[in-house]
């Protein structure tokens, strides 16, 4: 299944990219499923998600936690605690 | 009535309040809140560079509208979050509520920059005159005054 993941702020600083398109192993279903198999992929990722609690997540524009499902997901963004206003 | 806008382009808090003065007296709505957030000067800070999801800051943004519409009884919501380049002392957001008294808009005004603050996805960079930047962090007190409001 095809997931568009979008970064920003330093998240996105660390791994070097904007977003990219991936395929979804069908055994990765959730959020934190994800980023350990991201982390596993490239060096960038261990570094970019090395602080956990420091994350947060939008599914289809709408704000999740790290245990939320992917299943019919089109669209992640992973980005740090937000400091607008 | 609800109004968000999301630009890069510099707002005058003083001619939104007049509009929001004059479209509350069109509807007699008698008590008129608001807050503005300014940069802050702060050492050699040169400006603040906001980045945005673009798409879902709006939605964001007019989701606490509706929340906060729903809670209160507002007759008007008008919130402006500037993004991209700001120097110290420029205006970044804009909240402004209208209803029938004051509780009602002052508490309405009050919830809505407390969850800006934590669910609207903007980040703010700093570059300084040296050229060092640096991401500015989230204050665990921020996050402490939205739960309050999921509390009340």
């Amino acid at each position: 299944m095809q997931l568009t993941i979008i970064y920003f702020a330093w998240v996105r600083e660390r791994i070097g990219i904007d977003s990219e398109d991936i395929d979804l192993p069908y055994d990765v279903t959730t959020i934190a499923a994800l980023l350990d198999w991201l982390r596993g992929r490239d060096e960038r990722y261990v570094r970019a998600f090395a602080e956990p609690d420091k994350l947060r997540f939008a599914v289809d524009q709408e704000m999740v936690r790290a245990d939320h499902s992917l299943s019919g997901a089109r669209e992640l963004a992973i980005f740090p605690p937000v400091t607008g206003g | 009535m609800i109004g968000v806008s999301v630009q890069e382009e510099p707002f005058a808090p003083a001619e939104l309040m007049a509009e929001l003065v004059e479209a509350a007296a069109e509807r007699n709505l008698g008590g008129i809140a608001n807050f503005v957030g300014l940069v802050r000067r702060d050492g050699d800070l040169e400006r603040l560079e906001l980045e945005q999801f673009p798409g879902m800051t709006e939605k964001a943004l007019n989701g606490l509208a509706n929340e906060a519409s729903e809670r209160w009884p507002l007759g008007i919501v008008r919130i402006v979050h500037r993004h991209g380049s700001m120097k110290p002392g420029e205006p970044i957001v804009f909240v402004g509520v209208a209803a029938g008294h004051r509780t009602e808009a002052l508490e309405g005004c009050a919830f809505l920059i407390d969850r800006l603050k934590t669910d609207a996805p903007f980040w703010k960079k700093e570059w300084r005159r040296d050229g060092s930047t640096r991401w500015v962090e989230a204050k665990a007190e921020d996050d402490a005054r939205a739960e309050e409001w999921r509390a009340k």
